[in-house]
């Protein structure tokens, strides 16, 4: 494998680039432009917009991303055996079986924890730390 | 190859590749409209052109003479750029797929493939997670409430999918040895007892959980969330007018192919398919083949679209995360435990 081999890609940028950056200015010079205050308000099918679109979203997205994270780097390790898996042999497979029972159980895991749960109630998703005898006693 | 050359070369692969991609677009979106409405007992687009094929391009045009507005919120350089990414992300993925059986003219040998990686699989896992910026730039930069919840489901739709598409690929390079797109097809040029061709589909579980995770990676029914009308408005374009709007349209098409040519790149053979005749047609009768395999994933996905119902955002991720991820993981050990005996014979033996 060369540099070269990646030299059509840089091509496909360019040409990507050009013809968008092209394609839309043309369309800018070409096509009409008349804002007007409620054109440019934040679309809600026609009600007046009361408040700011919201910056936060539920965490659980963000638990999405980090499984994602880690599945993903699981599986550029897996394709690097893969392609070498001859080499390896019996041994190799019993190394990836035992890592991949690993990954199984990170994921048996974060599904008994309710990470994968999308529609349970906060109370059910995140137990209190606080132990139920210190709860009577307060009481 | 001298340096020119290379770089002649390379430029009119990817002029061709690029104005392929277009041609199969305009033929694509034409086809989608007209198969999903005959399944809905109405005729579709046929007025522009021969059965309406011109309709795409009539659309496109359309979309090009109107205002492009900006809203006031929005976060113009990132703005722009969403729709810009949306589209060269989508055309680069097409850069590795082989179309054909390389060409002898002359001396040298053109490969039918705009560029051989030898980590082509890894390239496309990549490129497709830079094509989540594109949604997420677009609904975090249009400043307005719609956008933004559907860029948020969108990126964490195509995430937890692909995840599930990578896993699905290991079995298959498990087989061919490589990680280059030209090498797995060419790894399925034999046959099977010299009856059945030697297709990866016989990794069925694998072409399983591909397909139903290509179907989330491009956003398409029943997995089609970020467009969720009824709750979300249009999703993460919903800002986007014009030539803008066009870019998000094309870009999901050309996904849509890249998805369908790579489902036959890596479990129908590719290119592979019966040779005969003049040399001539040797050389054209491998791209038939890519054609007619990828076209038939294509009405896979318009299939799709036409029978099942959208189906919950809960449902998705449950589906995702509790059973094309555990089953795929499963299936590899299953894969590489018969593999393992296929080539190196029992371990105690």
């Amino acid at each position: 494998m060369t540099p070269a081999d990646y030299l059509p890609i840089a091509l496909m940028v360019l040409l990507g680039l050009g013809f968008s950056g092209v394609s839309l200015w043309m369309s800018w010079r070409i096509a009409p432009n008349n804002p007007t205050p409620e054109k440019l308000a934040p679309y809600e099918c026609g009600i007046v917009p009361l408040q700011e679109p919201v910056q936060r979203f539920p965490v659980k997205f963000y638990l999405v991303a980090m499984l994602f994270v880690i599945f993903d780097v699981e599986i550029v390790f897996l394709f690097a055996w893969a392609v070498r898996m001859d080499e390896f042999g019996w041994a190799g497979i019993a190394a990836v079986g035992i890592f991949m029972l690993l990954l199984l159980e990170t994921l048996a895991y974060v599904w008994k924890r309710g990470a994968l749960d999308w529609n349970v109630s906060v109370r059910r998703r995140y137990r209190p730390v606080v132990a139920p005898d210190l709860e009577e006693e307060a009481a | 190859m001298s340096g020119l050359e290379l770089l002649v070369v390379s430029g009119i692969k990817v002029v061709v590749a690029f104005a392929f991609l277009v041609l199969t677009v305009l033929v694509l979106v034409w086809v989608e409209r007209r198969v999903v409405a005959f399944m809905q007992n109405r005729y579709g687009p046929n007025r522009a052109g021969p059965g309406g094929i011109l309709q795409t391009l009539a659309d496109g045009l359309k979309l090009f003479f109107k205002e492009s507005m900006t809203p006031r919120k929005a976060q113009f350089l990132l703005y722009i750029a969403a729709p810009v990414l949306a589209v060269v992300t989508a055309l680069l993925v097409f850069v590795v797929i082989p179309i054909g059986a390389p060409v002898t003219i002359g001396d040298t040998t053109y490969t039918l493939q705009v560029t051989d990686l030898d980590v082509g699989v890894l390239y496309i896992l990549a490129i497709s997670s830079l094509g989540v910026y594109a949604v997420a730039l677009a609904g975090w930069s249009s400043g307005s409430k719609y956008p933004l919840l559907g860029s948020v489901r969108s990126a964490a739709q195509m995430i937890s999918y692909e995840a599930a598409l990578g896993l699905a690929l290991v079995p298959v390079i498990m087989f061919s040895r490589t990680t280059s797109l030209a090498g797995i097809v060419e790894a399925q040029s034999g046959t099977f007892g010299g009856l059945l061709p030697a297709w990866n589909i016989v990794l069925l579980p694998s072409f399983v959980i591909f397909l139903i995770a290509g179907f989330a990676e491009t956003n398409r029914a029943p997995f089609d969330l970020v467009e969720a009308e009824q709750e979300i408005v249009g999703g993460y374009h919903t800002e986007y007018s014009g030539m803008r709007f066009a870019f998000f349209f094309l870009a999901e098409y050309i996904n849509m192919f890249n998805m369908a040519a790579l489902t036959a790149t890596f479990f129908l053979g590719g290119w592979n398919g019966p040779l005969f005749g003049p040399t001539w047609l040797r050389y054209v009768l491998p791209v038939i083949w890519f054609l007619i395999k990828s076209w038939v994933v294509v009405f896979l996905f318009i299939w799709a679209r036409g029978t099942l119902p959208r189906i919950r955002y809960d449902q998705l991720m449950a589906f995702g995360w509790k059973r094309l991820i555990p089953v795929s993981l499963v299936w590899i050990m299953l894969a590489m435990v018969a593999i393992g005996v296929r080539r190196f014979g029992l371990p105690w033996a």
